[in-house]
């Protein structure tokens, strides 16, 4: 059993909890991921590791409720446990002194930019972050990410804060004025992702993604995840999560993200009438 | 007929009794098991017919050296528990082995009831003594050694690591056992279906490895959470490694990435290992398609594709390229799967995965073939038919031709050789690689082969590491 140890309510629909995890905290490298599973019922979720503390020997894990996991994680207070975390998985991002880096995180994607590019600037890079939200009420990590940027830029879909637009705005306008970059990471949602790697093709700029697909045991054995990387076929789970996003088939990563689309409805109605009865019930008492 | 008194021309005057099986067209709908097991008269009766030889040919066909003729006779006797624990003398995974060992080929080969008539069903009985102890709830444990002191680390908890596990903590060294997955058991847990393998019944042998003394400590991926040279210089003085296969290949064919497309490792592992044929009240989700094509001729496809038709599809399909002779399956699944409804195109070719603008599958077109001369594994080369394309409905593609080594292990430690497949090298006489103090069997070292067999390199790696810690 996983204790969680801390919670923070970042947003209505992020929350970050800190684990009770030692063996993870002490092998975990940035860009590595876990997989959770709440109880004997529950599906088996990768997310990518935000921090880790092996002094302390924890590990902090920020998840966006969408589905019935991810909802049920988020509901998790202080105290309560979980049944397995087992990582750190995948390769430790490749971080090396490139010169100027753009880190470019969409939604909950912040969550995964921000502990890579906290490691970007240790190695001396100059960082600019640029973070997108679709508005002001859904934003987390601002000050976290302003601390290790050299220059921060925000964006909002809704210009409930600082500029409307997309991030890809900013990145363009950079490249535009000249801003000689070096390397780009970029996570987020599939279209955001392509619509950067898009553009930086275009400019010749090294950019290195994170990808989140379906997953099962996270180990190589089951193949759930697989994408096409220039044209052959690899496994996020050994292979990555990192990739070089020019030479991604992200037509067809975003077409298998939908594989279980009716099912995940189908879980989370369910669970909205189950939470339904549980509130009226506990009106009643 | 009491007892041991029969001539031996009494014995073969019995037929084999025959194992109760549910009905095709029942089951072909639930989970439940398939060989119902044999009542306790029956199989005395099938005990009885053991010749009790003086130079037993089946102990040779064992890969792990059950004495068998002594544990049928004493099921003949009726000494029931006695049979059980003379069969964990050297096994410790009697109900699983007299399930999922392919017996024709190992102990029942060499019987010499054989020759003439059919030979005695050890499977059948090995099966039944240890679900009678299971039964009885009285598996007794084995005096233990004096504590070593000497600690052994053990990689994955499937055949071989159990039984390397067993065998070692019998010896009395400490032992624990490192489990990728949130459950204990490796193949047995994630690919062997429920209505072959139960998983209570696998629960109640692996928890009788535990009363050995063996540790187990699950959601830990040796190599990752912690490397093997890690867990060796934290105080470990030997290490197994029985990590399994796991790695799946897949064809190469286009539109293999489509959405319906599984390899049979996750379609199975899917609904044995996360329970997903209980859909909605278990969370991981399963897409139950009215179609099924699988590509394989083994044992995992039979799993997948009769664990497709228990989904409900209408039809089910094996795609395999040769013909039912060369098929590696055992004779008993591709029976069963014939009665339950599934449908065999054989010498049948997939080229590719036919998918819908949206990316799902709708179809998967094949060539057919015909046999040709031998190839290198002895069995006849498939030649493809020219201008024979054609294409079957489906909407559900299960992959199942066998499984790379996983490379996590052999990728992270020192000194570990692996030969052109990736597979971990091991003297076959020994299990030893090239690491000192490392060993290595089933899977990862063989690439496909048999529970037993892997359970057979775990017994033998259990001895030469009790060698190496002297």
């Amino acid at each position: 059993m996983f204790e969680v140890i801390e919670k923070k309510v970042l947003s209505p629909q992020v929350s970050l909890l800190k684990f009770k995890a030692p063996q993870i905290a002490k092998t975990r490298k940035a860009g590595q991921f876990i997989i959770f599973q709440i109880d004997e019922t529950g599906e088996r979720i990768p997310l990518t590791i935000a921090d880790s503390d092996p002094d302390e020997g924890t590990v902090t894990l920020i998840c966006q409720g969408v589905g019935k996991s991810t909802l049920k994680f988020n509901s998790l207070e202080k105290g309560e446990s979980i049944m397995s975390l087992v990582g750190p998985l995948g390769k430790p991002s490749h971080i090396e002194k490139f010169g100027t880096t753009v880190c470019v995180g969409g939604g909950l994607g912040i969550a995964v930019v921000y502990p890579l590019a906290k490691a970007l600037k240790e190695a001396g890079n100059r960082v600019l972050s640029i973070m997108g939200f679709r508005s002001k009420e859904l934003m987390f990590m601002e000050d976290e990410l302003k601390k290790i940027s050299d220059e921060l830029y925000i964006t909002t879909d809704d210009g409930s804060y600082v500029r409307q637009g997309l991030v890809t705005d900013v990145l363009k306008e950079l490249i535009e004025k000249g801003e000689k970059i070096d390397s780009v990471f970029a996570v987020g949602p599939v279209p955001m992702m392509r619509a950067v790697c898009e553009l930086t093709r275009n400019h010749k700029i090294n950019t290195v993604v994170s990808l989140n697909p379906v997953m099962v045991d996270g180990t190589g054995m089951c193949g759930a995840c697989r994408v096409t990387i220039g044209g052959a076929t690899k496994f996020v789970c050994v292979d990555g999560p990192e990739f070089d996003g020019h030479q991604i088939d992200f037509a067809e990563l975003a077409k298998r993200q939908n594989f279980y689309r009716t099912e995940e409805k189908i879980s989370l109605d369910k669970y909205n009438e189950h939470k339904k009865c549980w509130e009226s019930e506990a009106k009643v008492k | 007929m009491s007892g041991n008194n029969l001539t031996p021309k009494e014995r073969m005057q019995i037929q084999r009794q025959h194992m109760p099986e549910q009905d095709p067209l029942a089951r072909n709908k639930n989970f439940e098991q398939v060989n119902l097991g044999l009542a306790e008269e029956i199989a005395i009766m099938e005990a009885k017919r053991c010749l009790q030889c003086k130079n037993p040919l089946c102990v040779t066909g064992c890969p792990v050296g059950v004495n068998i003729p002594e544990f049928i006779k004493l099921i003949a006797e009726g000494r029931l528990l006695e049979a059980a624990q003379k069969l964990k003398e050297k096994n410790s995974l009697p109900a699983v082995c007299g399930r999922v060992c392919p017996q024709e080929e190992q102990c029942e080969k060499p019987c010499i009831l054989g020759k003439k008539g059919k030979p005695v069903g050890i499977g059948n009985l090995e099966r039944f003594a240890a679900d009678f102890e299971i039964a009885m709830g009285v598996a007794k444990i084995p005096p233990l050694p004096k504590s070593t002191g000497k600690r052994v680390a053990i990689v994955g908890s499937g055949p071989s690591g159990l039984t390397a596990a067993g065998e070692l903590a019998k010896l009395g060294h400490s032992v624990t056992i490192f489990e990728a997955l949130h459950k204990s058991g490796g193949v047995l847990i994630y690919g062997i279906p429920e209505f072959r393998l139960p998983k209570k019944i696998l629960n109640v042998e692996v928890d009788y490895v535990r009363k050995l003394g063996v540790e187990i400590v699950n959601n830990y991926v040796v190599g990752k959470t912690e490397t093997l040279d890690g867990l060796l210089s934290s105080g470990y003085h030997a290490a197994f490694i029985g990590t399994g296969a796991g790695l799946p290949y897949f064809m190469n064919i286009p539109g293999e990435n489509l959405n319906g497309v599984y390899s049979a490792n996750e379609y199975l592992t899917r609904v044995n290992l996360m329970k997903a044929y209980l859909f909605p009240e278990y969370d991981t989700p399963i897409f139950k398609g009215r179609n099924v094509a699988v590509v394989g001729g083994g044992n995992t496809a039979m799993d997948a594709v009769r664990t497709s038709k228990r989904l409900g599809a209408a039809h089910s399909y094996i795609i395999y390229r040769r013909s039912q002779a060369e098929m590696p399956a055992r004779i008993e699944e591709v029976k069963h799967a014939e009665e339950e409804g599934i449908e065999f195109r054989l010498l049948t070719n997939p080229i590719r995965v036919v998918g819908d603008e949206k990316g799902w599958v709708n179809g998967i077109e094949c060539l057919k073939m015909e046999l040709g001369e031998p190839d290198a594994s002895g069995r006849r080369k498939p030649v493809p038919v020219k201008g024979s394309e054609f294409i079957i409905d489906v909407d559900i593609v299960i992959i199942a031709i066998g499984n790379g080594a996983n490379p996590l292990i052999p990728m992270t430690t020192k000194g570990i050789d692996t030969n052109r497949y990736g597979n971990i090298t091991a003297d076959p006489k020994s299990q030893a690689t090239s690491k000192p103090g490392v060993f290595a069997g089933g899977d990862i070292v063989r690439g496909g082969a048999t529970v037993i067999l892997a359970m057979g390199d775990g017994k033998v790696a259990a001895q030469s590491i009790n060698e190496y810690l002297k």
